[in-house]
């Protein structure tokens, strides 16, 4: 059960105009601008669901995600996951939590991926039976016997791929937050990684949540979906109310293309 | 436990992997142990009592620094440590249940350790063949020996805990550039990799000898060769200790306090 109320977190970015005179000027003097990145976010999911949380790019929702595993301390509001507050109980936190982030990389560069593995095995504690048995579902599942003892380095953007959903389940969490998983995949890759995933929250009820900008994902994959834009929450649905809230918006021409429909529905809240 | 010790471990033998490197950095090694023991050689021989040590614990001193270069070089840094805070890779190691603090430690201790494992016994066996005065010369005896291992381990913990700092300040200052610079020369010279301690004049020596740089490779090195009398070998070991702790908890409480305040950037 996760449970947010009231969340708010807001950067300080430095700003200047271009040219030396300028650069001179915020040498002595500086401007900073106060992005609000979330304002007053709240929302409750359940055991077991899988939601997708969408927005244009600087929407929130990476702050979301790194708020949610304990790695951001927000300015103001209240996140419960299963009773714990994450970011004052970071280490006991993540031990229940499995992140992926799709634009970077958890396996060490330099070596094959089974030591990778091996560390997230003593990192997490798990014991060699519960690993073993894990290990094995997960490499017939995303199919990685042939990945396994290959340096990290050396793999495909969509192999790796596959080897990092692989590590974050390893010790078996309830909870699993992706953050751009499918982003610079191959059609195969992605219903592979999609594949997988549904199978996931479907066969050990993992709560999922997951950010994309494609749309593909959220139709294969979420029930729920979550909009976010300018730091606030827009709106709270099915894919349905989605739809029905693009075509009003688009005078009823929506063609019914799900990237149409949102990109209408950016447009119509001005985000 | 466990955990940090499977980190040191992953990194210990990874380190053993860069086998081109190794030879790479032997013979330089041996390059800059043979051009420093020449100079000091001309030195003695135009007034051998003009200096601190007997020209055999000098040539002692710089095989064994040679040797063990890895082990208490300043600028032995993990860029991928920098990479990580600098480029925000960090969020996957925030998102593990362990310390931060104590796993980038496990990490140096082994990737210094691995290094000096690999270079230090061809140099060794070498320098011990050398003729006499020019190469290694037996410890002083089985004390001193024993000694000299302890302040061994002592030092690469003092070392690495002074570079632990330079990792959490980049937390703060974005760039690692400045204070690398800074943090290495500093170590260089004042922790005896430049000239063994022991040359600068007595004033200056009182007050180094105090720092914690002085606390580095300063102390095995020296004991080896027996060029420390016992009390002078008491009080170097006592500082070690202090600093290993004062260093050690204030990298540890930085690093706390940047865990809760660092803002991740980009993605």
């Amino acid at each position: 059960m996760i449970t947010v109320e009231h969340l708010c977190k807001s950067y300080r970015i430095a700003k200047r105009n271009a040219g030396f005179s300028e650069a001179l000027r915020a040498f002595f003097h500086r401007e900073y601008e106060v992005i609000e990145a979330l304002s007053d976010v709240s929302f409750t999911i359940a055991d077991g669901e899988m939601v997708g949380y969408i927005g244009p790019n600087g929407a929130g929702k990476s702050s979301t995600i790194k708020i949610l595993s304990g790695i951001l301390t927000p300015d103001d509001g209240t996140v419960l996951i299963d009773g714990r507050v994450p970011w004052l109980d970071r280490i006991r936190h993540v031990k229940e939590i499995g992140v992926v982030f799709g634009q970077r990389s958890q396996l060490w560069w330099d070596v094959p991926v089974i030591d990778s593995f091996e560390l997230l095995k003593d990192i997490y504690s798990i014991p060699q039976e519960t690993y073993r048995q894990k290990s094995e579902e997960l490499t017939e599942l995303l199919d990685l016997s042939e990945l396994l003892r290959t340096p990290a380095r050396q793999l495909s953007l969509g192999q790796r791929m596959r080897c990092e959903i692989a590590a974050s389940l390893l010790h078996d969490p309830n909870i699993l937050f992706l953050d751009e998983p499918t982003i610079g995949l191959d059609a195969v890759s992605k219903l592979a990684v999609r594949d997988f995933i549904l199978k996931q929250n479907r066969e050990h009820g993992t709560t999922v949540i997951l950010t994309t900008h494609d749309m593909q994902d959220i139709e294969a994959l979420t029930s729920r979906i979550i909009l976010i834009g300018k730091g606030r929450i827009l709106m709270d649905g099915t894919l349905e109310d989605i739809r029905r809230a693009a075509g009003s918006a688009a005078c009823g021409a929506a063609d019914g293309r799900i990237d149409e429909l949102i990109a209408q529905l950016y447009r119509s809240y001005e985000i | 436990m466990k955990k940090y010790l499977s980190f040191f471990r992953l990194r210990f033998s990874m380190g053993l992997q860069y086998r081109t490197a190794a030879l790479a950095g032997m013979v330089t090694q041996f390059f800059w142990g043979f051009m420093e023991i020449m100079m000091f050689s001309a030195f003695y021989r135009a007034d051998a009592d003009a200096f601190p040590m007997s020209f055999s614990a000098t040539a002692s001193y710089i095989w064994l620094q040679q040797a063990f270069l890895a082990l208490f070089a300043a600028w032995v840094m993990e860029d991928e440590i920098f990479d990580a805070i600098i480029s925000g890779n960090i969020v996957y190691e925030l998102c593990r249940p362990v310390r931060i603090y104590r796993m980038w430690y496990a990490r140096s201790i082994a990737n210094r350790l691995s290094r000096a494992l690999l270079r230090c016994a061809p140099i060794l066996i070498v320098a011990a063949l050398l003729p006499e005065p020019y190469g290694i010369a037996a410890p002083a005896d089985v004390r001193h020996f024993l000694l000299f291992l302890v302040t061994l381990f002592l030092g690469l913990a003092v070392t690495v805990s002074f570079c632990m700092l330079v990792y959490v300040l980049t937390f703060f200052t974005v760039s690692p550039q400045g204070l690398r610079m800074l943090f290495v020369s500093a170590v260089e010279f004042l922790a005896g990799g430049v000239i063994p301690l022991p040359f600068l004049p007595p004033a200056v020596l009182r007050v180094v000898e105090l720092l914690p740089f002085a606390s580095m490779q300063n102390v095995p090195l020296r004991i080896y060769s027996g060029s420390m009398s016992d009390a002078q070998m008491l009080r170097a070991i006592v500082l070690q200790v202090f600093w290993l702790a004062a260093v050690t908890e204030l990298g540890s409480l930085l690093c706390a306090r940047a865990e809760r305040k660092i803002t991740l950037q980009g993605g």
